[in-house]
């Protein structure tokens, strides 16, 4: 074979960049393991926030509880970013953070804390997810409305493009979408109307300074997408999303330069499909997964992290996510993929494929675009994915779609990572959480407050003018300067801007279609009915800051489905706010749903807060509670325990009605959450 | 149940607002013991045991979905806490499902201190239920007004849910956004019935929201309603036109003959229920609306609308 028609290219292409999404307990703690884990060829930082930092609260927030460390790292202030970041040259340094509500706020505070180092803003590099159309949608850490959450992320974007212009300040997330049961389609479509929003937003900020500016910016967005199991098909669809991007480059705002109409795109792969039986079949599943964001050449992420085996049992320890940093090593330096150029041009299929996802998106985004854009059409596209997750659980109880180990292939030898003591997860010390507390506090008394008060005025003043053409940055980085915390600077906007729930969704969602299972259900609950006088009646709701709502969705909509009145709170809720509800609205059961591991601490303070209203109602817990927490859970008066695992949400509600029929009697509290809990990260 | 209804009733005649979950558990039920003990309760709230009048001012708030009524709510229920007022909201769910399920999501929306032992929010469904309201809202709100001092009936629609809300309510507020011309379609074509005040939302919105009003404001005068107040709102901070609204509705319920209105209520009310739970063939049975109304207008003027009911169905039997 000639040299001409040698396959290969003339230069082995670089791999993408190598992340962990990672970080809890403290600040010190992230940064000993941020520093292993770049030791071990790790090429940038992925942040894991913890929900308190993500939300606006401090460690000592009575919000807090229970949350402090787990899911990720708690950052209150520079104090604490620089030790997050100490002996890491910020200058050199590519880091994503996993933050949106509060991102204007952190990266201000990686913004002082390359400062100490001597580095100045325009050198710095990394992300910030900064996406809060997505939180509405999907995941919950949202802190202020829409309007004044837009012109954050509108303002930021603004002042990155000027002052930080190597950072995106932006990711705009599809990944967050797939994990609440979005198809490809919609996956797409919402994605992209979504970055049409942000655009439209800082066009309508920025847009006068000058014909570049639009350019410039557009070429600073960048994407968060998920991959699935079916690889093929997750393929095609980020080859349609680079040809939308790029449409919608020239077309929406006149970008020409072939540069800035790249589309950018990192990942982190399909969390929703990871199973808690048979864990160890996850690792099969990142490794396709992977292959869907790296075999094409012309669709390929720039930066890949991996989820662990284990996410669907807990928190993952150092151990389980080296092996999944060195799933990526093995793909990018043992096999031949960055050999090639893209090895699906031409492939009939594959354009097929592609040309069917476009179509589909671009209807998908006329329908949006038809509500106003994505901020209006917020509803409509919460109600539309709760639809498609519960047709995805349908597929999954009905054995249409097998998933090995959990409704196929059930049999298994014992596993033997599972046998250590904690189950094979990461446990936080339960200490953290004081000891963060003890010292947000000993910060705040040590600081000029002088100085303090003054940036929280001023931020307070720019923010409370709509009309302001004044960067919301400038003051940030400010107070971050001054040693303003993470709760205060929340705390300082939300008065001005004001508080929201988002949509839940719930209320649109259409009707399961009713097959034998669900009619058999509803004879019971109507049989239940006759004998409780009244329909039974269900709070379904999530305490904590945990905002992986999906689960509690699906439970709620099909506890209405088979027949029963539904209070459905959504998230955030307190454990007096949940014992006020379930006495005022007279409820018969209580399911309560978490993802981020404050189990321990919150179910046992739900009960008795429910003890202490007098509630006699059970109350059943599902979510990511591994297995070992399940008998203090049962014991502290829980009556039932539902994990990923229970993926038939038909079988969890005949155990709730066969437990409200029993005891009126006896006291009990279920917390549900099932496969539907959803194994959501990130 | 364990606590019986009459113990119950007593307790909230007392102004026992702890009493008022398990009050409603028990109307809202219709096991046949329950019903008894539900009927014993409402004896207790009447106005023959209550002396007078229950004290609360009794207010239907309803409009169409999105209209931002579950905000208007947060601020009124802030308003009132602050001036001392404790407050009970109904809030009514639509939906109707072939299940029979509902989700009731309206409680999610008001924001209020779940500490508060001021304020109760309870959600129900109406099913299939015609009317807008649920079966138990009519005797829930009448015994919960000798308890609270404020008790808000929210329901869904437009043109639909008015009629039985003002059989029910001492005042009925219209919540409408700006920009919403059915509203004012449904007013002139006399489909709708005149509101006591209309509310507009959003205010923050600017000319449009004031065209609203102004049509709203033009309609209801050749209609010849000048006397109904239109107030518009805004939640956005800093709200606006909470006080206005405050202001017209305390004004409205202090120019009501109450006795005469709650009567009058109270037999339409029962006139209702006999319609919804036994048909309209029960009410042709009395002599249609007149027949059944000659027999209200004989029965004692303290009993609540549950007696009355209870009255027709006498008559039916005998």
């Amino acid at each position: 074979m000639s040299s001409e028609h040698d396959p290969r290219l003339a230069e082995r292409d670089r791999p993408w960049m190598m992340r962990t999404y990672a970080g809890h307990s403290t600040a010190k703690a992230s940064n000993e393991l941020y520093r292993r884990n770049l030791e071990k060829g790790q090429t940038g930082l992925s942040v894991a926030f913890d929900l308190p930092t993500q939300t606006g609260y401090d460690p000592d927030d009575e919000l807090a509880r229970g949350e402090v460390g787990k899911v990720g790292v708690p950052i209150s202030h520079r104090g604490d970013m620089s030790a997050l970041m100490d002996g890491i040259p910020l200058g050199e340094m590519n880091t994503s953070m996993t933050i949106n509500a509060t991102a204007a706020w952190l990266l201000a505070l990686y913004i002082v804390a390359a400062e100490e180092q001597g580095v100045s803003e325009e050198q710095l590099q990394g992300t910030t997810q900064n996406d809060i159309i997505k939180e509405f949608l999907a995941r919950g850490t949202y802190a202020f409305p829409p309007a004044p959450s837009m012109r954050l992320i509108a303002d930021m974007i603004a002042y990155t493009v000027e002052h930080v212009p190597k950072w995106n300040p932006i990711n705009i997330c599809s990944y967050h979408l797939q994990e609440a049961g979005a198809t490809p389609v919609q996956e797409i479509a919402y994605a992209m109307s979504n970055a049409i929003a942000v655009l439209d937003g800082v066009r309508e900020r920025v847009g006068d300074r000058g014909p570049d500016i639009m350019e410039q910016v557009f070429g600073r967005i960048s994407f968060f997408v998920n991959a699935g199991v079916r690889f093929v098909e997750e393929h095609a669809k980020l080859r349609a999303m680079s040809i939308l991007w790029e449409e919608i480059g020239r077309e929406r705002y006149g970008v020409s330069d072939a540069r800035h109409l790249r589309f950018r795109y990192g990942v982190q792969v399909n969390s929703l499909g990871l199973t808690e039986a048979q864990p160890e079949n996850n690792v099969q599943r990142i490794v396709l997964e992977a292959l869907a964001v790296t075999l094409g050449r012309d669709a390929r992420a720039r930066a890949i992290q991996l989820p662990a085996w284990n996410e669907a049992l807990g928190l993952p320890r150092p151990w389980d996510q080296q092996w999944s940093l060195r799933i990526q090593q093995v793909l990018a330096f043992e096999t031949d993929i960055l050999e090639y150029p893209d090895i699906f041009e031409g492939s009939k299929v594959m354009d097929a494929l592609v040309a069917e996802l476009l179509d589909g998106a671009r209807s998908e985004m006329a329908v949006v675009a038809e509500h106003g854009g994505a901020v209006q059409a917020v509803p409509y596209m919460k109600a539309a994915l709760v639809d498609s997750h519960r047709e995805r659980i349908r597929r999954i109880e009905s054995g249409e779609q097998i998933v090995v180990g959990q409704n196929r292939f059930q049999e298994s030898e014992s596993s033997p990572l599972t046998e250590d003591a904690e189950g094979g997860i990461l446990v936080v010390d339960p200490k953290v959480e004081a000891e963060q507390a003890a010292e947000v506090a000993r910060w705040r008394s040590e600081r000029d407050q002088g100085a303090v008060d003054d940036a929280l005025a001023r931020l307070a003043a720019v923010a409370g003018d709509p009309a302001s053409q004044d960067n919301l940055m400038e003051p940030t980085i400010a107070a971050a300067r001054a040693g303003a915390t993470t709760g205060e600077w929340a705390r300082t906007l939300r008065e001005v801007f004001g508080s929201y729930r988002a949509p839940t969704g719930v209320g649109e969602a259409s009707a399961a279609p009713a097959d034998a299972d669900l009619e058999e259900l509803r004879a019971q609950v109507s049989q239940l009915q006759e004998k409780l006088g009244r329909r039974p009646k269900i709070l379904v709701g999530k305490p904590g800051l945990d905002g992986h709502s999906n689960g509690a969705e699906q439970i709620a909509v099909r506890a209405r489905d088979s027949g029963m009145d539904v209070v459905y709170e959504g998230i955030r809720l307190t454990p007096s706010q949940i014992a006020a509800s379930a006495l005022q609205e007279g409820v018969h059961v209580i399911g309560l749903s978490i993802l981020s591991g404050s189990h321990r601490e919150l179910i046992p303070a739900v009960i008795a807060a429910l003890q202490d209203a007098g509630v006699q109602a059970p109350v059943v817990v599902g979510g990511i509670i591994p297995d070992q927490d399940v008998a203090a859970l049962r014991s502290a008066g829980v009556a039932a325990v539902y994990t990923p695992k229970d993926f038939d949400i038909t079988r969890i509600m005949r155990d709730i009605v066969a437990l409200v029929g029993e005891g009126s009697e006896r006291p009990a509290v279920a917390v549900a959450s099932a496969n539907a809990a959803g194994n959501g990260s990130a | 149940m364990s606590e019986e209804g009459a113990a119950l009733g007593t307790r909230l005649r007392e102004r026992d607002l702890s009493a008022a979950p398990a009050a409603l558990n028990l109307l809202e039920s219709i096991a046949p013991e329950d019903l008894r003990e539900a009927t014993a309760l409402l004896a207790e709230v009447s106005p023959a045991a209550l002396g007078g009048e229950a004290p609360a001012h009794v207010i239907g708030i309803t409009g169409p979905p999105g209209a931002g009524k579950s905000t208007l709510l947060s601020s009124l229920l802030h308003a009132w806490r602050a001036g001392g007022m404790t407050v009970a909201v109904l809030a009514v769910d639509p939906s109707s499902r072939r299940s029979g399920g509902s989700l009731l999501g309206d409680r999610a929306r008001i924001e209020f201190d779940p500490a508060d032992r001021g304020v109760l929010i309870r959600s129900t469904a109406a099913g299939d239920r015609l009317g807008g309201l649920a079966r138990a809202t009519r005797a829930a709100a009448e015994a919960l007004a000798a308890a609270f001092d404020i008790v808000v009936v929210e329901t869904v629609g437009v043109g639909q849910a008015e009629t039985d809300i003002a059989d029910l309510a001492d005042t009925v507020a219209v919540v409408v956004q700006p920009g919403s011309g059915d509203v004012l379609q449904f007013l002139k074509a006399g489909i709708m019935e005149i509101p006591d005040v209309l509310v507009v939302t959003k205010s923050d919105l600017g000319e449009i929201a004031l065209r609203t009003r102004r049509d709203l404001s033009a309609a209801l005068r050749s209609l010849g309603a000048a006397g109904t107040k239109v107030v518009a709102v805004s939640s956005l901070s800093p709200p606006s036109g909470i006080e206005e609204l405050l202001t017209a509705l305390s004004e409205h319920r202090a120019g009501l003959d109450l006795p005469s209105r709650r009567l009058r209520a109270r037999r339409e009310g029962a006139l209702v229920e006999l319609a919804r739970e036994d048909g309209e063939r029960a009410v042709r049975a009395l002599g249609g609306r007149p027949g059944a109304l000659a027999v209200l207008e004989r029965q004692p003027a303290g009993l609540g609308s549950d007696a009355l009911a209870r009255a027709l169905r006498e008559e039916l039997r005998s």
